[in-house]
């Protein structure tokens, strides 16, 4: 017991026996219904009860009729539920011109949201992999550079990328706008993925290289398999993400084109016609429910992707 | 993209060790493969960023022109009334959301950080809202407020007759209106990364304070929060980050109005660059914002990384 490390460790191995036996941890556990947990369970009911609140009001006024929400209170549950709202806005609800409802954003969201989710990690997930593993000279640079654009307001490069989509002949197209959003998400999804393969052991890359892997060898047989994770962490980030996107769908896609929250806006927005709020809710709703139902689903997933993706802004 | 595909047929990085041909070659696929972050970089977030920069001290009007008028183009900026309006709002909207978010998002993470009870479900509804676009959230906060039917009309209902909570259509807090909706769907965040914060502090911290007899206030507003410092520069940065890009939730929660009331300087830009083809204004105007984002940008990355080497 001369030397000091082992009696360090013996102390601390009696310390943790003796918590052990103190029976169980934590603070002293305290009546349910002390003032302290009244006010402190109070407030956070409270708060609750106001994040919920505009969820509540979208539901409750999407499945009256309009008659009753003229009468009403937006606040008091349907008297008679209907689902009428909820066709028209997916259906018939008009913008300008087109009168097939929220449907047509909602596929056009649809075909910008796989492929743009799709190119954007996959281009990510390789330049991740490459800074982590296969630094090359000025690897770093770029990629500075690239942290910095995720800070640049987007109203700054709006102009130039329409010139560039013009004299590749894709401006206006759903393909334009992909680009678009791949280009835009690289940077939090790179920090991302850099972040991540360098968190992996390097033994493992090492290894690789003994037994002659290259490049996309080590990639798509190791990395990939192994990241399964941090690429569903991606995948939220960007299907939120880019199905949120209202100002590179109305700057780079043309009326028939447009994703859903740019025609969710226009119907609900438009000045024709008499205000049908019933259908202007479902309608929001309807657009909501995609990023919701994610939300829901994916649980602490999300969080962890938006603390990686906070920087986004 | 197209590029992916090919690098494989192509030699492996040999020699990195022993002889090297070529400092271009070494690490080919690695090159290869970053070709798109390479262009983005350059092309896109540089490229672009100067381009703006440029054409700002141009005459451009329909079409982006070469034709320097110095700085003709920010001395209308600065005397348009409809840019100081969107300046205020701004500034506003800015000081009051980060002051609240930080204050919100704090204590509700420190209440969520007693050891209480069903702690995920509140998680849950707190930060649900961050999952919802701007558009959705103003459109919903547009319906709230709607003085016909929402919170104006339901007090009114109720026996108070003169009420009047009408922010979206009255043009001096119209900017508050819109606060509301911003915080609601981003205090949330705030609190997460400050739950984030706070798990991240030892133990050890609160049992010493606990026995110095210093009171729980003290020792969240004297210890922890000093000690969470770089968490709340994070996200300080990316709050304000975020408020500079302020767009959607205006577009779609009162579409600048009443008048133009509640303008926010990316309005201003998306109007000029693609509403009145007056393409010059728009540059002016987004390199201001260019130019606030750095005021604040540029000290933190010097904190954050000229320190560590």
């Amino acid at each position: 017991m001369s030397n000091p490390a082992t009696l360090a460790a013996a102390v601390a191995g009696a310390s943790a026996i003796a918590k052990d036996l103190a029976g169980p941890r934590g603070p002293k556990p305290r009546a349910a219904f002390s003032r302290r947990n009244i006010i402190l369970y109070g407030t956070l009911i409270m708060v609750a009860l106001y994040y919920l609140l505009p969820l509540y009001v979208m539901v409750v006024t999407s499945l009256k009729g309009m008659p009753e929400i003229r009468l009403g209170n937006i606040f008091s549950p349907p008297m008679e539920i209907t689902f009428e709202p909820w066709v028209k806005a997916w259906a018939t609800a008009c913008t300008g011109l087109n009168c097939d409802g929220l449907s047509r954003g909602f596929w056009n969201s649809v075909r910008i949201t796989v492929p743009s989710v799709f190119l954007s990690i996959a281009i990510a997930s390789v330049n991740g992999y490459a800074l982590a593993n296969w630094r090359f000279k000025g690897a770093e640079t770029f990629f500075i550079i690239l942290i910095f654009g995720a800070f640049i307001p987007y109203q700054v490069m709006l102009y130039p990328i329409v010139i560039l989509l013009r004299e590749i002949g894709l401006y206006g197209t759903l393909t334009g706008l992909v680009l678009v959003h791949s280009i835009f998400g690289m940077p939090i999804l790179t920090l991302l993925f850099r972040n991540y393969f360098a968190s992996l052991p390097e033994e493992l890359f090492k290894a690789a290289r003994v037994d002659g892997a290259g490049f996309w060898g080590i990639y798509f047989r190791i990395m990939l398999p192994m990241s399964l994770p941090i690429f569903v962490v991606a995948i939220i980030l960007q299907v939120t993400g880019i199905w949120n996107d209202f100002l590179f769908g109305v700057v780079y896609t043309r009326p028939d084109t447009y994703p859903m929250t740019v025609q969710l806006n226009n119907i609900v927005n438009s000045t024709q016609g008499v205000k049908e709020y019933n259908v202007n809710m479902a309608a929001t709703l309807i657009t909501g429910l995609v990023p919701l139902a994610i939300y829901f689903i994916s649980g602490k997933l999300f969080v962890r992707g938006i603390a990686a993706g906070a920087v986004k802004g | 993209m197209s590029d992916t595909s090919t690098p494989r047929r192509s030699p492996q990085g040999k020699g990195e060790h022993g002889r090297r041909p070529n400092t271009l070659f070494k690490n080919l696929n690695a090159k290869i493969a970053s070709i798109p972050m390479i262009l983005t970089a350059l092309c896109v977030f540089v490229g672009g960023t100067a381009w703006t920069v440029v054409y700002s001290f141009t005459d451009s009007k329909l079409l982006p022109r070469l034709r320097f008028v110095g700085l003709e183009q920010y001395e209308r900026l600065w005397s348009s009334q409809r840019w100081l309006v969107s300046i205020e709002n701004l500034a506003i909207y800015g000081v009051l959301s980060l002051v609240f978010s930080l204050l919100i998002g704090f204590v509700l993470a420190a209440l969520l950080d007693q050891k209480i009870r069903f702690e995920d479900t509140f998680r849950t509804i707190y930060l649900y809202p961050f999952a919802l676009s701007f558009i959705v959230t103003g459109l919903v906060w547009q319906w709230i407020l709607n003085p016909d039917f929402g919170v104006q009309h339901v007090v009114r209902s109720l026996g108070w007759e003169s009420f009047v909570f009408d922010p979206l259509y009255t043009k001096e807090i119209v900017i508050y209106g819109i606060l509301f909706a911003g915080l609601w769907q981003g205090t949330g965040l705030v609190m997460c990364l400050m739950l984030a914060g706070l798990r991240g502090i030892d133990e050890d911290i609160w049992k010493a304070a606990r026995v110095d007899g210093i009171p729980m206030w003290k020792t969240y507003l004297f210890i922890v929060i000093p000690m969470m410092r770089p968490v709340f520069i994070t996200t300080l940065v990316i709050i304000t980050s975020g408020i500079v890009k302020l767009y959607d939730l205006v577009v779609a929660q009162t579409g600048g109005g009443p008048g133009n009331a509640s303008e926010v300087p990316a309005k201003y830009v998306y109007e000029f660059m693609f509403r009145a083809q007056n393409l010059g204004q728009g540059f002016a105007a987004s390199t201001m914002m260019l130019l606030t984002v750095a005021i604040i940008l540029v000290p933190w990355a010097y904190l954050e990384f000229g320190r560590r080497r």
